[in-house]
């Protein structure tokens, strides 16, 4: 028989208390946030999985620092971001992953309609591109537009998981679309009169 | 002559916030209505300021061009067997992070002691010539100095990283 299932509170509590098992329960919870989290940041499958668990193994370890009566995940969040801030800063692994190079992102559409092998190419060459735009973004304006694009985040929670202004998410949002728009327009992807990314 | 000239300059930078707060302002109007978080009267403001400027609405279009491509994308699903493990990668990791912590404080002990007897026997061997000697005592006072130095950095260098926390 299962009883109700624990709150975050009663599980970051009891993994205060050096119960692993609790903490256990929460990294199943969070594990695939977490995970997406960084793929967003970073866009390599075994670094976002790597950087993800090392976020929860350094939360474990900073048990004693975390806010029962806060929610958990936001807290996560910080640990997570910055981890992934530091990697994509490091030109090593940031020239490990140009050579790891490929799409993060996926069709959404992909089953939904019948589409002919060109269309599916299309498609692939179209995420190819998309992917590495966001890849060259500033990480700040990538962040915020991960979160708002791929995790359908609305403003005020966007400004509420990074502590900041919904105006500062605006700006960012702002910064990363025009970038991207820019690189997309030329790369004649996005089709419209006169480019988003003029002057 | 000095303060009409004053007076001009403080207005023409006042004109300049001015302007820099209505184009921040138009900005975040143009994201709300892509991401259609633009209220009734925000929509309003947004027509009247691409009326004063039309170039505005190809951006405002590629925006909403961008949208309409990104909708159709969403991060690549993990392996399934992902999640399988991921709890038991983290307690290794955790396992594992005990495990260097002794390893490390422990070598560290057990190296020191060893050089400490090391230097010890050496310096008490009356038979080695005093140059040998004062060699292995000046090697030691030279690494601990360098020690002492590696140190003193990294903490000078964590204590004013700018990115050692989160940059917002």
């Amino acid at each position: 028989m299962n009883g109700p299932e624990p709150t975050d509170r009663a599980l970051v509590l009891r993994a205060q208390n050096g119960e692993r098992a609790a903490f256990g329960e929460l990294v199943t919870r969070y594990m695939e946030r977490a995970y997406y989290a960084a793929l967003g940041l970073v866009g390599v499958h075994e670094d976002a999985l790597d950087l993800s668990q090392e976020a929860f193994a350094r939360a474990f370890r900073a048990r004693g620092r975390i806010d029962p009566d806060r929610p958990f995940f936001p807290w996560l969040y910080q640990i997570i971001r910055r981890l992934c801030f530091n990697h994509t800063r490091d030109r090593r692994s940031h020239r490990q992953k140009l050579e790891r190079a490929g799409s993060w992102l996926a069709d959404t559409t992909m089953g939904r309609e019948a589409a002919s092998p060109e269309r599916e190419t299309e498609r692939a060459e179209l995420r190819e591109q998309v992917s590495r735009a966001i890849d060259r973004l500033e990480p700040r304006e990538r962040e915020v537009l991960v979160l708002r694009e791929f995790q359908a985040l609305k403003y005020r929670e966007i400004a509420e998981l990074l502590d900041i202004p919904i105006g500062t998410v605006m700006s960012r949002l702002y910064g990363a679309r025009r970038a991207l728009a820019r690189e997309l327009v030329e790369a004649g992807v996005v089709h419209v009169e006169g480019a988003a990314g003029d002057g | 002559m000095g303060r009409p000239d004053r007076g001009r300059t403080r207005a023409v930078s006042e004109d300049r916030r001015a302007t820099a707060r209505d184009e921040e302002r138009l900005r975040w109007l143009m994201m709300a209505a892509v991401d259609g978080e633009i209220s009734g009267d925000e929509r309003v403001e947004l027509e009247d300021a691409l009326e004063r400027a039309p170039e505005l609405r190809n951006e405002l279009e590629a925006f909403r061009r961008l949208k309409e491509v990104t909708d159709t994308m969403s991060p690549r699903r993990a392996p399934g067997e992902t999640w399988d493990t991921y709890w038991e990668d983290v307690y290794r990791r955790l396992e594992r992070g005990v495990a260097w912590i002794l390893v490390s404080v422990s070598a560290i002990v057990l190296g020191t002691w060893g050089l400490w007897q090391v230097v010890r026997d050496l310096m008490a061997d009356t038979a080695l010539p005093p140059v040998i000697r004062w060699s292995v005592l000046a090697l030691m006072a030279g690494l601990v100095i360098l020690f002492v130095s590696v140190v003193r950095e990294r903490l000078f260098v964590q204590k004013r990283d700018p990115y050692k926390d989160v940059v917002r």
